[in-house]
């Protein structure tokens, strides 16, 4: 990284277990994926109820990230969030000033997505959704579209994380997007 | 890769590391808050002080020192806070030029994405991946 580097940003890519987001960061980061663990604790998840103090419980969560330099100043990280619900308040954090997501859909487990676009959408993180392509697609974009109930105003785009360019094009048309979102409300501002 | 397991490792390191310590300001240092060493170790210092010092002889992540420190991200916060408090680091903060929680925003509708960065940002961002 450049010594003049002072801009981190992140991106966030979501999507259920073994649906390529790790693929998909080791395709463009320019370091080797990195894995890390980030401890949680979660106060009031029950009541002992024995003594009527409160209980804690602490849970560790593991996540991979890459890096990808932009220029000499902006360097951006790349999350794989892990999929599992019970991981929402992980998300939550890596979610809180990131970019925007991307939401990786394995279309063998179409439902796997919901939980994470219900989320994107309470949390108010603008994202777009990328089929992960294994094989020849069976069902059509717009198939999908209605089956993740999608807003015709979220871009829904193929992809094939295991290459490169594809991967690229992911991040290219998530930051198109949240540039058109931007603009549309400095424009109205 | 290999993964590995800080959850198995001795509790009584990551104790002694954070001299017992479990939680800091966590909303001073973002995951991707850039760490640069002011600084050259001293003796008697911390192992883990004269590591962060060390590698962060040119800008580092605070996720990615969790990563080579292999301590999770909740622990180097707690060592870079006390870095940070002796003058030891310097924290380049992320910037993404979000209005977020404008009173104007929630009253023209304009809500609904609370922290969505500035265009200019973000047309940076497109600059520097197309030319990837």
């Amino acid at each position: 990284m450049a010594s003049t580097a002072d801009n981190g940003l992140k991106i966030v890519i979501v999507g259920g277990f073994g649906v390529g987001k790790t693929t998909m960061v080791r395709s463009v980061s320019e370091i080797r994926p990195l894995n890390t663990e980030e401890t949680m604790t979660q106060a009031g998840v029950g009541v002992d109820e024995t003594t009527g103090v409160e209980a804690k419980s602490t849970t560790t969560v593991a996540f991979d990230f890459g890096r990808i330099s932009l220029n000499e100043q902006m360097v951006l990280y790349l999350f794989g969030a892990p999929g599992q619900e019970r991981f929402w308040f992980l998300w939550d954090r890596l979610f809180s000033g990131t970019l925007g997501a991307v939401v990786l859909v394995d279309p063998r487990r179409i439902a796997d997505s919901w939980y994470a676009i219900d989320r994107l959408e309470h949390h108010g993180t603008p994202f777009i959704v990328a089929r992960n392509n294994f094989g020849d697609p069976v069902h059509s974009l717009d198939q999908i579209r209605d089956a993740l109930t999608l807003p015709e105003d979220v871009p829904l785009i193929d992809c094939d994380v295991r290459e490169r360019e594809s991967s690229k094009n992911v991040l290219i048309a998530l930051v198109d997007h949240l540039y058109a979102l931007s603009h549309a409300r400095e424009k109205n501002q | 890769m290999t993964r590995r397991s800080v959850d198995s490792e001795n509790p009584d390191r990551l104790y002694t590391v954070t001299g017992g310590r479990s939680r800091t300001d966590d909303t001073r240092l973002d995951l991707v808050a850039l760490i640069v060493a002011e600084s050259e170790p001293t003796a008697g210092m911390q192992s883990e002080h004269v590591r962060i010092l060390r590698l962060c002889q040119s800008p580092v992540a605070v996720v990615e020192l969790s990563a080579y420190l292999e301590l999770p991200v909740s622990v180097v916060r707690i060592l870079l806070s006390d870095l940070l408090d002796a003058g030891k680091i310097t924290a380049r903060h992320p910037r993404t030029g979000a209005r977020r929680g404008t009173s104007q925003a929630a009253l023209t509708g304009l809500a609904e994405f609370p922290e969505l960065p500035e265009s200019e940002l973000l047309k940076q961002v497109l600059v520097g991946l197309k030319n990837l």
